[in-house]
């Protein structure tokens, strides 16, 4: 809880002082960024125009923007502090953070595709254009576990296992090198080392999947505004 | 002699079951990964199209695998 608040508050200073160095830019007409504009620019930019304008196009991908930047850097602030060294574990490795997060998603692509279809989208997706009338006993079922129900927990749950699994992983690396190290008789005393070299080698395989995790996770919402936004399924 | 008792092994069997969980998406997670290399080696220029592909490929059949590591969590 004390480390959601650190990174919430973390999140919110950057960005204040993000807005507050491209206002000043702007003002100034300054061309050359500095190096902390330029690297918000960097991030700010790799939401917007490498995840919601490849997917969703310049006009839907701006209008979804602030949740789609939002989820994206609370994940990735909330993953990275499964690797900070005493803060250990990741926010996201409890299931409500996510779980929220995942029911933000939930509400927006059914608002997306409900504003734009009305109740077309519920029957868009619940039976799909072009199957033959006998088989919607069978596809509108598995429509509405898949789009209604599963969506979002997968959502949820894909985020806190692989957070979890990371945790686990770093557990018995660094609890077999103190095993190794302070219990351990003679020569495996250097199994120590070993396993030791595991965990920092894991450590910075979890930088990768703090990272991946949190590009996933927008992603899919992404896709999935993209799906009700279509017009056909 | 009685033979029914020479290995025995304690524990839950469902414990075997969320480690074949893991199979599945395994080989399914290859799969994708091994076709898209495939694809970029045949189209070098659709890499980073494809490699977004990919990912969702990825997320999609990576969920079973960790409904698998969820379910002890749920069921325990």
């Amino acid at each position: 809880m004390m480390i959601r608040l650190l990174v919430t508050a973390l999140l919110l200073v950057v960005f204040f002082l993000w807005s507050g160095t491209f206002k000043k830019a702007y003002k100034n007409k300054q061309y050359v960024p500095s190096r902390f504009q330029l690297m918000g620019e960097i991030s700010l930019n790799f939401v917007r125009k490498s995840i919601a304008h490849e997917q969703l196009g310049e006009k839907d991908g701006d209008r979804f923007l602030p949740l789609l930047t939002t989820i994206f850097f609370i994940v990735l602030g909330m993953n990275v502090t499964g690797i900070i060294p005493s803060l250990n574990i990741a926010s996201t490795a409890l299931i409500g953070l996510p779980f929220v997060l995942a029911i933000a998603a939930y509400f927006t692509f059914i608002y997306a595709g409900v504003k734009k279809h009305g109740v077309g989208f519920f029957k868009n997706s619940l039976f799909p254009a072009g199957v033959p009338a006998a088989f919607y006993i069978l596809v509108t079922p598995i429509e509405l576990l898949s789009t209604f129900i599963l969506r979002p927990i997968t959502l949820a749950l894909r985020l806190t296992m692989n957070m979890i699994a990371g945790h686990l992983l770093l557990v018995l690396c660094f609890s077999a090198t103190s095993f190794f190290l302070f219990n351990a008789e003679g020569f495996f005393k250097a199994f120590g080392a070993g396993t030791f070299l595991f965990g920092f080698v894991f450590t910075l395989f979890e930088m990768l999947v703090a990272f991946l995790q949190a590009y996933v996770f927008t992603l899919l919402t992404t896709v999935y505004i993209q799906l009700a936004l279509s017009d056909e399924h | 002699m009685d033979v029914s008792n020479i290995a025995a092994v304690s524990g839950n069997i469902a414990v075997i079951g969320y480690g074949l969980a893991a199979v599945g998406p395994g080989i399914g997670v290859g799969l994708v990964v091994s076709k898209t290399i495939e694809s970029i080696a045949r189209q070098p220029e659709l890499a980073a199209k494809l490699q977004v592909t990919m990912w969702l490929g990825i997320a999609f059949t990576e969920a079973l695998a960790l409904i698998g590591l969820a379910t002890p969590f749920i069921f325990a």
